[in-house]
């Protein structure tokens, strides 16, 4: 996979919860509390996106719309989803003007 | 210490005078302050300023309620205003008029012991061609009370106001200082 | 040293060029006061590198001030009543991102009725905002206020900002001596900002303003707890400093003019108490022990030199230009529970004195210490708080 392409790449294995014990450990100020890498949001999805490229006119209106983000351009154009994140929302595929993307029951 | 208040009109400069005395002071080596009344001011209403000179540093921080020195810019006040309210037995009046001792004897409430009058305005408007009598009436203090001198009162001048300006200023506060003159009553 | 005859609010402008402000934000219209126009002269003259920022009102200002100072610059701004009320939002910002912003407050009435003159509650109601407040009795405090506030704010253990408050008028446009060090030695004491964190390191990109749900926001209240406690230490250190370089020592919070054998004390922030420690030794050749005690700090709060304090007089008097409604005078409130859970218990009375710049004089305090002696010789209170002036 192209990691260029994605938002997250290595970033995702390397993300770590910041868990502060004790008052000292905490940095002076609030700042960079820690990172929604690490918040795996697949787990919510009951229903999920399916892309079909032979419809997608690369608008990129989904990649626009997706809250989390989990949508991201790979190197031919052509938008995926990243599972890990994508909530199952279905912003994207309401949004999508072609009707690109398609919501699809998820049994997990 | 000393305490002067000086009466004007809102745009003659009577906050102005009431610094550049404090710094003529200042560079004669005392301890100054000078602050306007603390009010509101519009351009033609009756202003008060003060100036306070000692030895020692100046801690108190209240308005002047009875002044050594009385400083008036302009003659009109003395029909409206009770120029010599509080002053202290034994104190000076300085006063910008060309009227005569007598006629201005007449409109003081109280009698100085000492009453300094000068035409600051006509000098004002020869040497500056503005009525601003802020400086000149400056010499006329430095004349009658001696508190300043008038070298130090040019210099005070020439640090407030640079170039032609201060050199203009300068001269009339000079030329006010050799104009005035001084009764002893 | 050059001296120079400048207005309370020109000393702290010419503060503000000397500790190399790198950007100052301003609101330039009513109630802004001279020192910005001041700074505006000297940058338009060439005299001093500033960055103004001119918005469009003071919350702004202070916002500004906020984004410059989280770039790693040295802020600055100045401010009185109305205008620092609209800023209330954004100091608790400031402070809760650490960031050293000098404020100067010309301490002014609040409206209604409109009023420009000088009274303390403008501040003080700024009290929990987690600034530092110095209160200036003279514009030399008002400079060299202004050099020490960015010294401490700045240190590295504190990162909070600082509110230096003078008088409206009776410092803010009253022409006085203020000695002002050469550059060279200013810099000596104050070199240039280390800041605790920059928004421009963008190989360290960091997120400003981020959520502390209730399993952190705890942790980060304490920590500014932490460093206004450092600050004390920080505060008399950098006074010390100062003192030695300058010779103008500020190494005590709370400044105690003749109060060793004082039987009862005066005690008050700000311009009022040049006049008090004049009113002292007027009152000593009268044979009144008194002397008077300047809370130069309000925040911190200097808990340990009152409680030393108050351990040995007999009475004080709190002198409070503020109130708080519904309460009373907010130093009095201060000092009372300061001391209540120790063994210093002098009897305390709180004078109501200037507020809206009502002009409190010599003779004022020789009444209210006629009144404190009778009281501590009947070793009872008339009444706690005394509306001082009140026409009635
Ligand atoms: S909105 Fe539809 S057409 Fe546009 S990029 Fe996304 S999938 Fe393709
Ligand atoms: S379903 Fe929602 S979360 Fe998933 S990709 Fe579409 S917009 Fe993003």
């Amino acid at each position: 996979m192209n990691t260029l392409n994605t938002l997250f790449g290595e970033k995702k294995a390397k993300a770590k919860k910041l868990v502060f014990k004790s008052v000292d450990e905490y940095p002076e100020v609030p700042l960079t509390l820690g990172t929604t890498l690490i918040n795996f949001t697949g787990d919510w999805r009951t229903f999920i996106p399916i892309v079909d490229e032979s419809k997608c006119v690369k608008c990129y209106i989904c990649w626009k719309f997706c809250p989390e983000p989990a949508i991201y351009i790979k190197e031919d154009g052509y938008v995926a989803i990243d599972y890990d994140y994508c909530k199952g929302c279905g912003i994207c595929a309401n949004e999508c003007p072609t009707k690109a993307i398609t919501m699809v029951r998820e049994e997990k | 210490m000393i305490e002067v208040r000086f009466h004007g009109r809102g745009g003659q400069g009577a906050v102005t005078a009431a610094n550049i005395l404090a710094e003529a002071a200042f560079l004669e080596g005392k301890y100054v302050q000078a602050f306007p009344f603390f009010g509101v001011e519009r351009r033609g209403a009756p202003v008060t300023a003060f100036t306070r000179i000692d030895d020692k540093p100046i801690r108190i921080k209240t308005q002047i309620y009875e002044p050594d020195i009385v400083v008036v810019l302009d003659p009109s006040l003395l029909e409206t205003v009770d120029v010599t309210a509080g002053l202290k037995e034994g104190g000076i009046v300085i006063i910008n008029t060309e009227k005569s001792k007598e006629e201005v004897l007449e409109k003081l409430k109280k009698k100085p012991a000492k009453l300094a009058l000068v035409d600051a305005t006509t000098i004002a408007l020869e040497v500056l061609g503005l009525p601003i009598t802020n400086t000149s009436i400056l010499g006329a203090v430095a004349k009658a009370t001696g508190i300043v001198s008038i070298d130090k009162v040019e210099e005070a001048i020439k640090d407030t106001f640079s170039g032609e300006l201060g050199e203009k200023n300068a001269k009339a506060a000079r030329e006010a200082f050799e104009k005035t003159v001084v009764y002893e009553l | 040293m050059p001296k120079k005859v400048v207005s309370g609010n020109y000393a702290a402008a010419y503060a503000a060029k000397h500790a190399r402000v790198e950007v100052v934000a301003a609101y330039p219209i009513t109630p802004q006061t001279s020192i910005i126009e001041k700074i505006a002269e000297f940058i338009a003259n060439g005299e001093a590198e500033i960055q103004y920022v001119p918005v469009e009102s003071e919350h702004s200002a202070m916002a500004a001030c906020i984004g410059a100072s989280a770039t790693g610059a040295r802020a600055f701004t100045a401010t009185s009543a109305q205008g620092l009320a609209l800023m209330h939002e954004m100091l608790h910002w400031a402070s809760g991102a650490r960031l050293p912003i000098v404020m100067v407050n010309v301490n002014r009435a609040m409206a209604p009725p409109w009023s420009v003159w000088d009274d303390q509650t403008d501040s003080l109601a700024q009290r929990d905002t987690g600034w530092m407040q110095f209160y200036a009795e003279n514009n030399q405090e008002v400079y060299d206020g202004v050099l020490m506030a960015f010294k401490v704010a700045e240190h590295r253990k504190v990162n909070l900002p600082v509110m230096i408050i003078e008088s409206a008028f009776i410092l803010s446009h009253t022409y006085d001596i203020v000695d002002m060090p050469p550059q060279e030695e200013i810099d000596e004491f104050l070199p240039p900002r280390e800041p605790l964190y920059t928004l421009t390191d963008f190989d360290n990109p960091i997120a400003v303003g981020a959520l502390g749900t209730p399993a952190d926001y705890y942790e980060f209240r304490y920590k500014i707890e932490k460093a206004m406690e450092e600050a004390r230490r920080v505060i008399k250190e950098v006074g010390k400093e100062f003192g030695e370089k300058f010779r103008r020592d500020y190494s005590q919070m709370i400044e105690l003019y003749k109060t060793d054998d004082a039987e009862f004390i005066f005690m008050g922030m700000g311009s009022l108490m040049g006049t008090v420690k004049e009113a002292v030794d007027l009152l000593r050749k009268e044979g009144y022990k008194v002397g008077a005690a300047k809370v130069r700090w309000f925040r911190p709060f200097p808990k340990e030199e009152l409680y030393k304090l108050a351990k040995n007089v007999e009475g004080i008097a709190v002198l409070d230009r503020n109130f708080s409604f519904g309460q009373e005078g907010i130093l009095f409130n201060e000092a009372k529970g300061v001391l209540y859970n120790t063994d210093a218990h002098p009897i305390m009375k709180n004078y109501i004195v200037g507020l809206g710049g009502r002009d409190f004089t010599v003779s004022d305090i020789k009444t209210i210490a006629k009144n404190m002696k009778e009281i501590i010789e009947r070793g009872k209170l008339d009444r706690e708080i005394e509306w001082y002036h009140l026409k009635r």
